[in-house]
């Protein structure tokens, strides 16, 4: 039994975090059957918005352009993917395509190819971000958001102008299917979520460890006075950059995850209104908290899917369905956004965390007993510390 | 030559629709550090509600009057009902409240005006006027570019000369002492946000008849634009706003008219804002940084 | 309980007899309706761009549904209702894999029908394939739903792009010799199939080729270099949007060369909206189509379609959108009816494949065992006085090597309730 007092390791805290997220999304893939694209894309998206809020949150810098980096990281994948399939890394297909449908079966890439695309794709994502992290350091606030939107806008036009991008129609990529036992018993559709739980569940362990570790009392330290930073001898600009490339290999893993899924990579997924809906994420959730980040994603997900179905219920006439019910779906889930970011002061989790926090707080005893580091990424509302 | 001529020319144009909505987001964000994410959407509808009217009586020209006054409207309401409920430190909030009434706006836009482009005629001719072999503008655009220079005159004396454009500025930088000193700052910011989407909604109107016309998007490419304009000028400036917006006016056509492959100038955008923030972090007009708490 | 054991027995000997007989005798199964299919309904999905950037053509999935609600008051096809769910992609890729993988696993469609947008349809292309839905009538002219190999069960319906720049290219071979073609299109995908096909027309490259991106609205700058290049034959690969402000941007400069411009940007009645005032612009424009002109009120196919719109749809005009849309659900049914009562995945493909449904289009589907192409031609049209007619005969051709040929087959008479005879 654990001394009293005694706050547990950034590292067990965070292999917790890992495994409870990997079983609660391996229960969804059961529970909740008919929706296991949506668990997906939750989880891929959770990838990268854990990592910026991470970079929003705990190094207080604003981008507006995560999807770039997803988009990198995605074609980064997908391309090595169809490199390693075309150079014949491949096994005989599962069996199940039958009738007109069976005579395209094609060998499928072999397993081990999926775990080094997913990486080629972080580390690609990576080299990006640092070479946009070295201009991106020097900026603050508005400013930052300004160069990192401009760079989400260019994926588009790279993928029009770049050969061998496929342009917008995208390109279909030779993704692995699940070998059989696995693949028969699972379903692919599951086996896949799984995989991109299990690259959740890792990074959401790192991240959480790196960041109530010594890395993210740096990180809070350079965000919050920089001054002071730099006289404590913290190398200011090279723990932001740091923040920066974390944030951007998150975003390409993720984004490698999604291609995946989904077996394609197109330039449209990684939007304007992707960037958007991930900063959204961040924000519902709470700047800076990992545990919040995941219901932010969460909310982002859900409630366009509810809207749209809450609509559906409505019957309408066909002239004012076309109009109102096509319409109200994008009204409902910008009225819960305004409503949500209004009603709980620091976003709706970290609402809740803090009435946590209080009631752990008054049973164990004294603050003093919990020492600095562990007070130091609690309770205080995230929003204080606002990037300029 | 002629084709260099032309490009500059067009491209000075389409300039002063960029400086003049840069402007509107620059006046939000020295009152209230946001960046007004909804600013495009507001705009659409001021000119939509004014278009009513106007496309009715008075035309385009009475249109100019009422678009400015149903956008500041907007924005005044917009700053009661939400951003006044978030105070001054909640910029993250701000803008996903932004966005969520960006929309609700767009969405409200589409489910009473329907989604096909609606024209919207310019009042005087759009014809290009020749000058010595060379295509110039259309009186339009001189009509454009007319009405933003005065804009731009008038913003910078109301805010040089007048008492309440120093008031307007106190509440913006100094907040604490401008109370101290008996100036109603909540009521200052509620006005600045008031004028800032005016200016949006005047600078809407200015380019929507160049385009193929009323649509609840038709703004979204301008407000991109203008936002890296704003930034690439400086956010605290608006002699910045202005000047960016011209930069980025004459880089589109520039790149688009050179190498005709239009898909280089937002990365050529990119390269160029990349470029101005290394060297000058806080825009190229970049005043003294004042760092909050 | 002996008698059911006794009637286990029996079935199990016949299936066991019937699995080893040999296969010149084939013994009749008990047809199993497939998902989507059952006893008084036959379900169908469609994803469609209700909102966003491409909400001008949100009135394809209103007219799609008006004729099926049509064909449902008959008596609906082979005894069944069919049943259209609509929904919306917002013209985003990524909202496309949400909804059509609803529509297959939550909803549980039979096929997907008249999927709308290049990007968008292209993302679930390979999700429809791995589940098996048929995937028909896709409401694009890219060439990618064209591989009956790679993707058994895509279909297209429109012309598409190179086929249609085939046609102009060799109707400019044939009238316009002499002239300086140039082209302006949209920087994608389309754009650059429909001017390819305009080049293997015509024989040659164009003289100068232009662009634009759907973000940037302002064009004076392409359509100075066009003007500066002494073009005299302009052909437009543009979204109506974009052929309103090429049109004006033209007229601004004083540019006036012939244009001529894909049917997908040139719906007299939807550019000609966008106009407004400017309407006389669009006198003089030659396009192509492969339908009916929906601003044709005789003919009878636009008539039977505001017949149908007055009474299931939103009681507007019939309008290019509507065209389409009515025009893939005739579609729809036909093939529906040749499937049969008993239809399967597999007998559906088969019975497209054979090909010969004739409706509203000028030009025959090109559906082969080797060919998913959709319509396989079209015919060129002119606006005079106001008023877009078709001129000349009608051409079919493909986006290979074909030559373009004229086919003068007169078109075909809508049935008298509407509905097509089996």
């Amino acid at each position: 039994m654990r001394a009293f007092g005694q706050p547990t390791s950034p590292g067990a805290r965070g292999a917790a975090l890992g495994l409870v997220v990997l079983a609660a999304g391996v229960v969804a893939t059961y529970a909740l059957p008919g929706r296991l694209f949506a668990i997906g894309q939750v989880v891929a998206w959770l990838v990268a918005a854990a990592g910026l809020t991470i970079l929003v949150g705990q190094s207080g810098q604003l981008s507006l352009g995560q999807a770039g980096f997803m988009a990198t990281g995605a074609y980064a994948a997908a391309l090595t993917q169809n490199a390693l399939y075309a150079a014949g890394f491949t096994v005989s297909p599962p069996s199940g395509a039958s009738g007109r449908f069976g005579a395209s079966a094609a060998p499928t890439a072999a397993p081990w190819t999926l775990p080094v695309a997913l990486l080629a794709g972080a580390a690609v994502a990576a080299a990006v971000g640092a070479l946009l992290g070295l201009a991106a350091v020097r900026m603050r606030g508005a400013y930052l958001a300004g160069a990192t939107l401009a760079f989400g806008l260019i994926v588009t036009p790279v993928t029009a102008v770049v050969d061998g991008l496929g342009g917008e129609q995208g390109l279909r990529v030779h993704v692995p299917r699940a070998p059989d036992p696995l693949g028969t018993a699972v379903g692919e559709g599951r086996v896949r979520v799984w995989v991109a739980l299990v690259a959740a569940a890792l990074v959401l362990a790192v991240l959480v460890a790196a960041v109530r570790g010594r890395w993210g009392r740096t990180l809070r330290a350079a965000r919050d006075d920089e001054a002071a930073a730099a006289l404590v001898g913290i190398p200011v600009a090279r723990v932001r950059l740091a923040a920066f490339v974390v944030s951007a290999a998150t975003a390409g893993l993720g984004g490698g995850l999604y291609v995946y899924l989904t077996g394609t990579v197109l330039p449209g997924y990684f939007g304007l209104t992707t960037s958007l809906f991930l900063l959204v994420a961040v924000v519902i959730g709470g700047a800076g908290r990992l545990v919040g980040v995941i219901g932010g994603t969460l909310f982002v997900v859900a409630v366009p899917i509810v809207t749209t179905e809450v609509m559906a219920a409505v019957n309408a006439s066909p002239a004012l369905q076309a109009r109102l019910a096509g319409n109200a779906p994008l009204a409902l889930l910008g009225l819960c956004l305004v409503l949500v970011t209004l009603a709980r002061p620091g976003g709706r989790l970290a609402w809740l965390r803090r009435q946590v926090g209080v009631r752990r707080g008054a049973r164990v005893g004294s603050p003093g007993v919990h020492g600095p580091g562990r007070d130091g990424t609690g309770g205080k509302p995230p929003t204080r510390h606002v990037p300029e | 030559m002629t084709r260099f001529l032309f490009l500059t020319i067009d491209g000075l144009a389409m300039g002063a629709v960029y400086a003049t909505f840069a402007l509107s987001l620059v006046l939000i964000w020295r009152a209230a550090r946001i960046v007004n994410f909804a600013q495009a959407a507001i705009s659409v509808a001021a000119v939509d509600v004014a278009w009513v009217v106007g496309s009715r009586v008075g035309g385009w020209w009475l249109g100019l009057l009422l678009a400015p006054l149903v956008g500041a409207l907007l924005g005044v309401l917009m700053q009661r009902f939400t951003m006044r409920r978030l105070g001054p430190e909640r910029h993250l909030d701000a803008i996903i409240v932004a966005i969520g009434v960006a929309m609700v706006v767009q969405a409200g836009l589409g489910m009473v005006f329907g989604l096909q482009y609606r024209p919207l005629p310019a009042p005087v001719s759009q014809t290009v006027l020749t000058v010595g072999g060379v295509p110039t503008l259309s009186p339009y655009k001189l009509v454009v570019l007319g009405a933003a220079a005065l804009l731009g005159v008038g913003l910078a004396l109301l805010f040089s000369r007048t008492a309440l454009g120093l008031r307007l500025r106190a509440s913006a930088l100094a907040p604490e002492v401008a109370r101290l000193l008996g100036v109603e700052v909540d009521r200052m910011t509620t006005l600045a946000w008031g004028l800032a989407a005016g200016v949006g909604a005047f600078a809407a109107l200015l380019v929507l008849p160049t385009g193929p016309g009323l649509h609840p998007t038709a703004m979204d490419g301008v407000f991109i634009t203008a936002f890296t304009a704003a930034v690439l000028g400086g956010l605290d400036s608006p002699v910045g706003a202005v000047v960016g917006g011209f930069a980025v006016g004459l880089v589109l056509n520039y790149v688009t008219g050179y190498t005709d492959e239009p898909n280089l100038a937002p990365i050529a955008l990119l390269g160029l804002l990349l470029a101005v923030l290394l060297v000058r972090p806080n825009g190229v007009f970049a005043g003294p940084t004042i760092r909050r708490a | 309980m002996r008698a059911p054991i006794r009637a286990a027995a029996l079935v199990a000997a016949t299936a066991l007899v019937a699995a080893c007989s040999p296969t010149n005798q084939p013994s009749p199964e008990p047809y199993v309706p497939p998902r989507g299919v059952a006893e008084t309904e036959i379900r169908l999905g469609t994803h469609q761009p209700l909102t966003g950037p491409a909400s001008s053509y949100s009135r394809v999935a209103l007219a799609m549904k008006a004729y099926f609600d049509h064909v449902n008051a008959h008596g609906g096809v082979h005894g069944r209702q069919i049943v259209l769910l609509i929904k919306d992609d917002g013209y985003n890729p990524a909202t496309t894999q949400t909804v059509v993988r609803e529509l297959v696993e939550q909803d549980e469609v039979f096929a997907i029908v008249g999927g709308l947008g290049t990007p968008t349809h292209s993302a679930v292309l390979d999700y429809l394939k791995e589940e098996q839905v048929p995937d028909l009538f896709v409401a694009s002219g890219a060439g990618s739903w064209n591989q009956p190999a790679r993707y058994p069960g895509t279909f297209g319906f429109q012309t598409d792009y190179t086929t249609e720049g085939k046609i102009v290219g060799h109707y400019l071979a044939e009238e316009s010799a002499g002239e300086t073609v140039c082209a302006f299109h949209q920087d994608d995908d389309f754009g650059r199939e429909f001017v390819a096909g305009v080049e293997a027309g015509l024989g040659t490259p164009v003289a100068l080729r232009q662009s634009y991106i759907t973000s940037n609205t302002n064009v004076a700058p392409q359509v100075q270099a066009m003007q500066s290049a002494g073009c005299t034959v302009v052909v437009l690969a543009t979204l109506p949007s974009f052929t309103a402000q090429v049109l004006r941007t033209a007229d601004q400069l004083s540019f006036r060369p012939q244009f001529i411009a894909s049917t997908a940007g040139s719906d007299y009645a939807t550019v000609g909206a966008i106009l407004g005032v400017d309407k006389a612009l669009l006198e003089g424009l030659i396009s192509t189509g492969y339908l009916p002109i929906a601003t044709h009120p005789d003919d009878p196919w636009i008539a039977l379609f505001q017949r149908i719109l007055d009474e299931y749809g939103d009681g507007g005009e019939v309008d290019n959108n509507v065209v389409v849309g009515m025009s893939i659900a005739y579609l729809t049914v036909q093939v529906l009816q040749r499937a049969g009562r008993e239809i399967t995945v597999d007998g559906l493909i088969t019975a497209i494949e054979e090909g010969e449904f004739r409706g509203p289009g000028l030009v025959p589907f090109a559906f082969s065992p080797t060919s998913h192409a959709g319509y396989s031609g079209g015919r060129m049209s002119k606006v005079t006085n106001g008023e877009q007619n078709y001129f000349g005969p009608a051409y079919v051709t493909d986006a290979g090597s074909a030559p373009v040929t004229e086919y003068t087959e007169p078109a075909a008479v809508p049935p008298p309730d509407g509905i097509p005879t089996p």
